[in-house]
């Protein structure tokens, strides 16, 4: 079948790809645009590793289709960071040691930056059902709870 | 089955090692689990045993630890084994 | 040898240090298994059995060959039939005729999703398309999932040379069992004529996985010449290089394998499913080849951990003392044998001193997956069982449930079931550090309880090598064996920088790739920071040496009037010369000058492991009205020997912690009459999530291992063997009901709590 050619906005810069129609936003990032950040752990929008800002609004890569993002704004972790600064979020989840294995860790840093853009002070159980959707089963998620509080209290703060 | 005991001291034969055989190695041998062997490392001790019962071979060749005097070893044939030693040989332990 | 004066003067080891690969990981940089991709490769795809037990009477590829893009088809005929044989591999002793045989059916399926055969293809569509062209003519047999109906002599066989091993006379029929094993001491009958109290249960549970988030995923690049590089997630490259060496029939100098990093393992990615395969279709058609697992794949086809029957009877005094002990383990091997139902039987009542102790264990099949390592393979399911009994027996001769296991603790010097006397260990510290806590004493609610339960894992050493390159300016790259699951590249660099006297950030740790580096075991068995460690320490001590031989040449006095200092030479003492000391960066200059390229290495089999004894407390809270058990606090005691990396110690505990949580609460497969699992994906298959658990707070204590410099024990396993049994024993202690079933799922409590079931609830 032919392919479908997308315009669309990633992290900030204009980019075109083409791709099937069958393939989701996911396949697209890491297959077509070797943006690898983002992650499949179930292709089914369980986990979250494959989490991803669709016009600012946290969204399952997997869920979307590659030919649903033309003329959209897509943001993914590679964005996260400013040239070498790391976001708050990015600096705590080191600092925390809120990360084992660290595939789940791009999903959660970009649905935690969602949480904070729409939360800037959560609670403790606003912090831990916001990231219900995003799976860890190396940390048990204490220290990454810690670390996104870590990093809404210095975000309020600087 | 002969009481394996806890912590007492015991009074051994002298000038050889003590050896145990724990879990199913005891079955192959008709149920002989305790051998006086003059060995002075882990590897003469599995030869001695083998010259002994055979058809232990296959089993002591892999799948085994052994425990000398409680300290555990897993694939390491030129450990230590001394005249008084008490030395149990068990199934090899795992990890995940 | 270390003493607390010595671990006290540590600049590294117990240090919260920056992670080596964090940054990479926190930016999305970092390359897991899928995420590399290299020109002119092909997908491959893997065609699975939709029955759990069938004969294959013909397999049709004529027709998946033709279809333009596919470039390779394998199936079992593509691979040698291998004898029974059995080697050690991953943690237990494998027969590699049943590997083979679980990475692509022969003459049998034995599991839906078992496979069958295997494509690789231009793009994933083609891929996908050829499956559905190859043609399978099964004949299907009648199948069986439950141990104890495996068991049974007329259950449906499915190896018919299996003939259980460790029962005399040897059985003439062949069954299911495919081994029974037994630990034991003393005499159980006198033992329990001398208790006051006996309980006895039978517990029940459920197959679980280990579920880790990254799918089995792989890169193999074949070349003409018949050498190969395969990239993958693994817990040990070199334990794979073997498998697929043998599976393939390859030198194993011929076959490279890098490890990626990998997005969990827990024991499940100590074994080879893809690789094989993918090694074989490139070696067929010539490109690399690239495959991953879908999620379905990684439930229908990867080990879980068994499934299990276990009985239990113990007794005791009225005083508090155990008399005997009893155990009878029939754990579920899946569609192979090799259930870790041995270490189960051994560690099952290793945490007490007893006298009279019989264990003993089945090894039984049945058409699910293979069961592959979870995190203490085998020990969860039997301390759950254990760690009730004992619970019960406190309760019925009304102690402390702290107080009785501490009158029964094994300590140094208590010899366990299966001969090994046990060194310094930390259970009574680690029980005396629980009743201490706040946690134990804190009030509880209506619908409240609180449960306690205690539990180790032996741990392992093994083979590991470490290499330490000097670069000119005095940096230094450390290059280790050992995948890094969670953090372990920020203590070996600790370990390395104590000894060398250096900055921890002037060295660069590297996963080393099968062709460079001397054989290492694979990351698991807690061994990591302890044997990876020992290897470390031994490689700088090596540079050591060799940076006070060049001094000492420098200076023209013997090496013995050199010390090494806070990564300085200096002369021993105004006698051996007024020398200006020497830095670890000077040295490193004058190397090519003064002998050669300063490279420290060490090939070491470590021995003396010291278990990791541990203690959970948890508070549950109980919903009448829908069986559900929540979590409220959860506090995990453990002994780390000593904490290189606090943070990472602290991490395992809780990762384990939760895992145990899910274990209990949540996770079981399920599957239909008809063999076929329902519940493959994360949405049904539970998981907790981070809603569902508290901070999970954590104790480590440290009783220093006598045979790793620092006294580090392994940590890894340990903590995922309490928490069914604490949390059991917190629900029995809110709502009196003792669940000796797994997981205690809402429905399920809900029923035995009331008598009544969910409308439409699931049995």
């Amino acid at each position: 079948m032919a392919k479908c050619h997308v315009t669309t906005t990633i992290n900030g810069d204009p980019v075109e790809f083409l791709c099937t129609t069958e393939q989701t936003l996911l396949d697209v990032l890491r297959d077509e645009l070797q943006l690898t950040g983002s992650k499949e752990g179930c292709a089914s929008g369980d986990c979250g590793a494959c989490s991803v800002m669709l016009d600012g609004r946290l969204v399952c890569s997997c869920l979307v289709l590659g030919v649903e993002v033309e003329g959209h704004a897509v943001e993914t972790i590679e964005g996260m960071a400013q040239g070498d600064h790391l976001h708050p979020l990015q600096q705590k989840f080191l600092d925390h040691a809120a990360l084992q294995c660290g595939i789940c860790t791009p999903g959660f840093l970009v649905a935690a930056k969602a949480l904070l853009e729409k939360n800037p002070d959560p609670s403790e159980t606003e912090v831990r059902y916001w990231l219900a959707g995003n799976l860890c089963r190396c940390t048990g998620y204490d220290k990454i709870v810690r670390a996104v509080l870590d990093a809404a209290a210095q975000m309020r703060g600087a | 089955m002969r009481r394996i005991g806890n912590a007492h001291a015991r009074a051994t034969r002298s000038g050889m090692a003590r050896v145990f055989l724990t879990g199913n190695l005891k079955q192959l041998t008709g149920g002989a689990a305790e051998f006086d062997i003059d060995a002075h490392d882990v590897r003469a001790v599995l030869r001695a045993l083998v010259k002994l019962h055979p058809v232990l071979e296959p089993h002591l060749e892999e799948g085994i630890a052994v425990a000398i005097d409680g300290e555990i070893f897993q694939d390491a044939w030129f450990a230590e084994v001394r005249a008084d030693s008490e030395v149990h040989i068990m199934p090899r332990i795992a990890g995940g | 040898m270390s003493t607390a004066s010595e671990t006290a003067k540590l600049k590294w080891v117990g240090q919260r240090a920056p992670r080596p690969d964090g940054v990479d990981k926190v930016t999305g940089r970092a390359r897991f298994g899928a995420d590399i991709s290299t020109p002119g490769m092909l997908l491959g795809r893997v065609l699975r059995s939709p029955h759990p037990h069938a004969r294959i009477r013909s397999i049709d590829t004529s027709a998946a060959e033709a279809l333009p893009g596919v470039k390779a088809v394998v199936t079992a005929k593509d691979f040698p039939d291998l004898p029974s044989e059995f080697v050690p591999a991953g943690e237990m002793m494998v027969n590699y005729r049943d590997i083979s045989r679980n990475v692509m059916a022969r003459d049998k399926v034995l599991y839906e999703g078992h496979p069958v055969a295997a494509v690789a293809a231009t793009n994933a569509a083609v891929a996908k398309r050829a499956l559905a062209l190859i043609k399978v003519d099964y004949q299907v047999l009648p199948h069986v999932l439950d141990v104890v109906k495996a068991m049974q002599p007329d259950a449906p066989l499915l190896h018919d040379d299996m003939y259980t091993l460790g029962v005399t006379p040897v059985p003439k029929k062949a069954s299911n069992v495919a081994k029974r094993v037994e630990f034991g001491c003393g005499d159980i009958a006198a033992g329990f004529k001398a208790a006051d109290v006996i309980v006895e249960h039978t517990f029940t549970t459920q197959p679980v996985h280990q579920g880790y988030i990254e799918p089995h995923a792989c890169l193999a690049n074949f070349s003409e010449d018949g050498t190969a590089d395969l990239w993958c997630s693994t817990q040990g490259h070199f334990v794979v290089r073997g498998h697929c060496a043998r599976l393939l029939g390859m030198d194993l100098s011929s076959l490279r394998v890098t490890a990626s990093e990998i997005g969990g393992g827990f024991g499940g990615k100590t074994v080879v499913y893809l690789e094989p395969l993918a090694l074989a279709l490139s070696r067929k058609s010539g490109k690399p080849v690239k495959m991953a697992m879908t999620r379905d794949e990684v439930f229908k086809a990867t080990g879980p951990a068994p499934g299990a029957s276990v009985y239990v009877k113990m007794g005791t005094t009225k005083d508090g003392r155990i008399t005997a002990a009893q155990g009878e383990l029939r754990y579920q091997a899946g569609a192979f044998q090799g259930a870790p139902v041995q270490p189960g039987a051994m560690c099952a009542f290793a945490p007490y001193d007893l006298e009279n102790v019989q264990s003993v264990g089945y090894d039984v099949v049945v058409n699910r997956p293979k069961a592959a390592a979870y995190r203490a393979p085998g020990g969860p399911i039997a301390e759950f069982a254990v760690e009730s009994v004992v619970d019960e027996m406190a309760k019925a001769i009304g102690m402390d449930p702290i107080e009785f296991r501490l009158e029964n603790a094994a300590r140094e010097g208590t010899r366990a079931v299966y001969g090994a006397k046990f060194g310094p260990i930390g259970l009574v510290e680690g029980l005396q550090a629980a009743k201490a806590h706040p946690h134990y004493t804190a009030p509880l609610g209506p619908n409240q309880g609180r449960g306690i339960a205690a539990g180790f894992w032996f741990n392992i050493g093994g083979e590991s090598c470490a290499n330490i390159n000097v670069g000119e300016d005095g940096t230094v790259t450390l290059m280790v064996g050992t995948p890094d699951i969670g953090g372990s590249r920020a203590s070996l660099c600790q370990q390395a920088a104590e000894v060398l006297g250096i900055e921890l950030h002037k060295i660069r740790p590297l996963i080393a790739d099968t062709s460079s580096l001397g054989y290492t075991f694979l990351t698991g068995g807690s061994r990591a920071t302890f044997a990876s460690g020992m290897a470390v320490i031994e490689a700088a001590d090596d540079v050591v040496r060799q940076m006070r031989e060049r001094a000492a040449k420098v200076w023209e006095i013997p090496i013995e009037a050199v010390t090494w200092e806070n990564g300085m030479a200096r002369p021993a003492g105004s006698n051996a010369g007024e020398f200006e000391p020497l830095s670890f960066a000077d040295i490193a200059k004058l190397a090519g000058k003064s002998g050669g390229p300063l490279v420290g290495k060490a090939a070491i089999n470590a021995q003396g492991a010291g278990p990791s004894f541990g203690v959970h407390m948890v508070d549950v809270e109980l919903d009448r009205g829908t069986g559900k058990v929540s979590v409220i606090r959860y506090t995990v005691i453990q002994d780390a020997g000593k904490a290189v990396h606090p943070s990472y110690v602290e991490g395992q505990m809780q990762g384990g912690a939760v895992q145990g949580i899910g274990w209990a609460l949540n996770e079981e497969y399920i599957y239909g009459e008809d063999g076929k699992l329902q519940n493959a994906g994360f949405l049904d298959y539970r998981i907790p999530v981070c809603s569902d658990v508290p901070m999970i707070d954590t104790v480590i204590i440290e009783v220093p291992n006598p045979s790793h410099r620092y006294g580090v024990r392994g940590v890894g396993e340990t903590p995922i063997v309490p928490p069914m049994a604490a949390i059991a024993n917190a629900v029995e202690n809110a709502s009196g009901v003792r669940f000796t079933a797994l997981p205690m799922s809402p429905p399920r409590v809900l029923k035995a709590i009331t008598g009544a079931a969910l409308p439409d609830a699931a049995e």
